[in-house]
């Protein structure tokens, strides 16, 4: 599993090449990887279902037991199917969809193959890490794909939006993770399942994973990323924001389901999520004269049936929901796919311009009707049945009638768009001029065709549908139920709401017109995206308050700063906990005498000099003198050291010295700080002078891992010189950690000063670049294209 | 490391020297050379020149003795950076020998991945990140060498640090002199 895995990753990895100079066929190459996962996840499908479940087992890092843990169970073979199946065909309507070699058709192919590799192992993983590492890769991917060259601010601010919406679900999400995983002692789904969790752990972690799936399914309130991602290509929407990508907040819970059992609060809140976004998102939908927005909006209202379904924990409920996975990732999949060819062949998605579509493209028009009668549930198809059974799961007394006039009332919205979307896309209208279409290639067709017939089939074919639903609703509750997945249960309460749902709905399209005026004389108090930007608004307004407040860009006050937090936290401490100063004695060499004495003399001159030059050589003869200290104590590397950067230090003072005055300024406001200044620092250097003594006191034999040191240095480095054996390989981590901090402050360091001189540069090009010209000036530099 | 340039003008200059004592050695000094003269400091660039590859040469000492006496990678690294210093000290920024071919940047990179790398070849072999092994030779003419893995994560820190330096000279040292030089270009 994870060598499938990983042949995504690396097929998208080498394919960037391939794409630059055979576009198209990068997509075909891109096709393999998914068709070898769907075959794979095919074979195994009746040894699964017969309940003999692949397990595959990576450790990667077993002192900190982690590892990558896979298993092929039935939800994961159904949401397989999904993933792969659909992105098979998806990359093959790619072909077509890309015309001429873009840069978005370069970048997609590959970052497709990516997304189904993330997507497929986000879908097999049994452990929790593993779980969130496939999850935030997705993420990732989604960000690029929406984003695209980002050249469009449209595009930029909408992958922004999804990506640090998610990416916030995603984090809380892993925080409930660890809360569960740290509780119950392990990260494996199946063993946490085998225990379920019980107690408050187990319900913060509860809410905090919730929390990550409404965001990554678009649950109201944070549902406003799916429409605006809409600015992706459309096979790019189809494949993430509509089949597999924002199911996985839904997956999430359904494979959280027979963890989560002992809390009793999902069932309430997933369904109270779940409706509302039903809600909103239908009647958003009927409102959109964009099919791509119409239909978005319709995704964020089939998630949040598909969360009530989700969350519901009883059999069949859990029947109706892998049903309805499979059926949606279907339907969705078609119609996304159907839109963009009339978007693709007419140029335009706006329902105010689309007219008589459907006589000049009967076989597109064919199949999108296959599709939207499974969205809206008309019998044979699959959405039918899944539906029925959600229907059937909500019978009975109590809340249980609150559900299912939510979900029947959600359904009649969601019949209302279907009817729009058709028409809309696809009648004849009288006071519109018939849209001018090309026909598309067959290829471009074939994809959508293939899902609509299996809307068809999978209702049809219903025992099929029901065994896989069935095996995985027994396995996420631990009982069977009576109840089947099926086209036919008799005169019963679920087929009369199915035909008010459909009644209903249709008559809600034909009125829908004078409805949309009435709605747009109401007000919206609560808008979602109004919401999502005054937050980020006022992050930044934070951000800059904070930053304009503490990086005031004055180096006393930071110092002030620095001193004063040493002089409060580990100062107040030294007062604190007395230590008393043992073996005190003058000096230990009669040469430590007068080095102290140059280095006493030298400070006195720093405090006393007025020009800065002369305070930079004093503070470099206060540090050879500190160098001829360790010398004289017996630290030759230490003092090496110390006179190499202590020259370095000096010949960089004095380089930036250029830019400077020669003598220290004195300005009135500097003067009025001079006692505070003076009081500060006075009192650093006591305290460091104070915790010198101290720490040096306070131990008189060598500590126990320098006596390890001083023992293993010889055999175990084949070193004779400690300190290098402990920097290069004892401590060798360390020193990797220091050198990239290293690289990076010398990196930021440089670009500052570049960046600030390139610019000031610019300034004088600008006001007179006549006497730039006439300068001489090394030729490689930026200015030298001044010259005439 | 050291400039190709640099070292076919002590080779030149060394076999002048050699066979026509009374020519005009003028590669030791900066030709073609444009700087005020009374900014110039003749003895402190021919020293310059002098130094350097035995500068050069004791770094790369450093960074091999490390192991067993006084030295190592990070004050290699500072005494072959500070020799860089030196020529630019006496040269100024139009001294182009002095400048590594390499920019500072790539230098940088090319050290930090040599340490992670590495840190990292143990586990090709099933050790752990960051071991070390010992491994020796026997040459002919030199006797036995003994080589240890770590010294590679030594040569990283060598590297890391040189390129810390000549980029602080290419900053604050060229940088700021070209900006002095440029019209309006502030005090001094």
């Amino acid at each position: 599993m994870l060598a499938l895995v990983i042949s995504h990753l690396l097929v998208a990895l080498l394919l960037p090449p391939v794409a630059m100079r055979h576009t198209r066929a990068a997509y075909l190459v891109a096709a393999l990887p998914p068709a070898a996962a769907l075959c794979w996840a095919l074979a195994h499908a009746a040894a699964v279902l017969a309940g003999d479940q692949p397990v595959e087992r990576v450790t990667w890092s077993a002192t900190l037991g982690l590892e990558f843990v896979f298993r092929l169970d039935t939800l994961a073979l159904v949401m397989t199917l999904l993933v792969s199946g659909i992105g098979v065909l998806v990359l093959l309507y790619s072909r077509w969809y890309f015309e001429t070699p873009s840069g978005d058709a370069k970048r997609s192919a590959p970052l497709l193959l990516a997304f189904a590799g993330a997507m497929f192992g986000l879908v097999l993983a049994d452990h929790l890490l593993t779980l969130y590492i496939f999850w935030e890769l997705t993420t990732i991917c989604s960000f690029l794909l929406v984003g695209q060259s980002g050249v469009s601010r449209e595009s930029r601010r909408a992958s922004l939006q999804a990506l640090l919406v998610t990416t916030l679900g995603g984090l809380v999400m892993l925080l409930g993770f660890i809360v569960l995983g740290e509780t119950s002692g392990t990260y494996r789904i199946s063993r946490l399942a085998a225990e379920p969790p019980t107690g408050s752990a187990a319900a913060i972690a509860t809410g905090l994973i919730l929390v990550g799936a409404f965001t990554k399914s678009a649950q109201v309130p944070f549902h406003n990323w799916l429409p605006a991602a809409m600015v992706a290509p459309t096979p790019i929407s189809a494949y993430l924001h509509a089949a597999s990508m924002v199911k996985a907040g839904v997956f999430l819970i359904g494979r959280l389901t027979p963890v989560l059992s002992e809390v009793s609060y999902l069932p309430v809140v997933t369904a109270v999520f779940g409706l509302v976004t039903m809600f909103v998102g239908g009647w958003r939908a009927l409102r959109e004269y964009d099919l791509k927005l119409l239909l978005a909006y319709g995704t964020i209202s089939q998630l949040g049936f598909l969360m009530v379904l989700a969350g519901s924990g009883s059999y069949t409920g859990e029947l109706a929901l892998a049903g309805m996975l499979l059926a949606h990732g279907a339907f969705k999949a078609t119609l996304f796919l159907v839109i963009g060819i009339v978007d693709h062949q007419t140029g335009t998605r706006d329902i105010r311009e689309l007219s008589g579509v459907g006589r000049r493209l009967p076989w597109v028009a064919t199949v999108a009707a296959l599709a939207a009668m499974s969205m809206a549930g008309v019998p044979p198809m699959i959405g039918f049945v899944a539906k029925e059974a959600a229907f059937e799961a909500y019978l009975g007394a109590g809340p249980a009638v609150a559900v299912e006039v939510g979900l029947v009332l959600g359904s009649v919205l969601t019949v209302a768009y279907t009817a729009r979307l058709l028409v809309g896309g696809f009648a004849s209208k009288r006071d519109t001029m018939p849209t001018e279409v090309h026909p598309p290639p067959v290829g471009m067709l074939l994809p959508p065709a293939v899902t609509a017939l299996l809307c068809l089939a999978l209702g049809v074919a219903y025992p099929v549908t029901d065994e896989l639903a069935a095996t995985y609703a027994e396995r996420a509750v631990g009982h069977s139920g009576e109840y089947h997945l099926g086209l036919w249960h008799g005169f019963n309460l679920p087929l009369a709401l199915s035909l008010i749902t459909l009644l209903g709905g249709l008559a809600l399209a034909a009125y829908n017109a004078g409805l949309n005026r009435l709605r747009d004389r109401l007000p919206s108090p609560l808008d979602a995206q109004r919401g999502y930007e005054r937050v980020m608004g006022s992050l930044e307004r934070l951000a800059v308050g904070v930053t304009g407040r503490v990086q005031v860009g004055s180096l006393p006050t930071y110092l002030g700063i620095i001193l004063l937090t040493v002089l409060a936290v580990p100062g107040s401490v030294l007062l604190i906990r007395v230590t008393p100063i043992e073996q005190l004695r003058w000096w230990d060499n009669v040469l430590q005498l007068p080095l102290a004495l140059v280095i006493l003399i030298a400070a006195a001159g720093v405090v006393r000099a007025t020009r800065r030059i002369t305070a930079v050589l004093l503070v470099g003869v206060i540090g050879y003198a500190i160098g001829g200290m360790f010398i004289v104590g017996g630290g030759p590397d230490l003092a090496l050291t110390q006179f190499l950067v202590e020259t370095l230090t000096l010949i960089a003072f004095v380089l930036v010295l250029r830019r400077l005055p020669a003598r220290f300024t004195e300005t009135p406001s500097s003067r009025r700080v001079r006692l505070p200044k003076v009081l500060i620092s006075l009192a650093g250097g006591v305290f460091v002078g104070f915790a010198a003594l101290i720490f040096s006191s306070a131990r008189d034999t060598p500590s126990a891992v320098s006596r390890e040191y001083l023992e293993h240095a010889e055999e175990g480095t084949s070193a004779t010189n400690v300190v290098n054996a402990i920097i290069i390989d004892f401590r060798a981590f360390d020193t990797v950690g220091e050198l990239s901090v290293l690289a990076v402050a010398a990196t930021g360091v440089a670009s500052l000063v570049l960046s600030a001189r390139s610019a000031r540069r610019r300034k004088h090009a600008r006001s007179d670049w006549e006497s730039l010209s006439t300068a001489g000036r090394a030729p490689g530099e930026r200015g030298g294209k001044g010259r005439t | 490391m050291t400039d190709s340039r640099a070292s076919d003008g002590q080779g030149e200059a060394a076999e002048g020297a050699w066979f026509h004592s009374d020519a005009p050695a003028e590669r030791w000094l900066l030709s073609g050379y444009s700087r005020d003269p009374r900014e110039r400091t003749i003895l402190l660039e021919l020293v310059a020149r002098v130094v350097f590859p035995t500068v050069i040469v004791f770094s790369v000492y450093l960074l091999f003795a490390g192991h067993y006496r006084s030295g190592g990678g990070f004050s290699g690294g500072l005494v072959a950076g500070q020799a860089f210093v030196l020529r630019y000290l006496a040269g100024g920024r139009l001294d182009d020998s002095s400048t590594v071919s390499m920019r500072p940047p790539v230098l940088i990179g090319i050290g930090l991945t040599t340490a992670v790398l590495t840190g990292l070849v143990p586990v090709l072999f099933g050790g752990v990140v960051l071991e070390s092994a010992s491994f020796t030779f026997a040459v002919p003419l030199l006797g036995k060498i003994k080589v240890v893995s770590s010294l590679f994560l030594d040569i990283g820190v060598y590297l890391l640090i040189l390129g810390v330096v000549l980029d602080l000279l290419r900053t604050l040292g060229s940088g700021i002199e070209a900006d002095i030089a440029a019209p309006g270009g502030g005090p001094r």
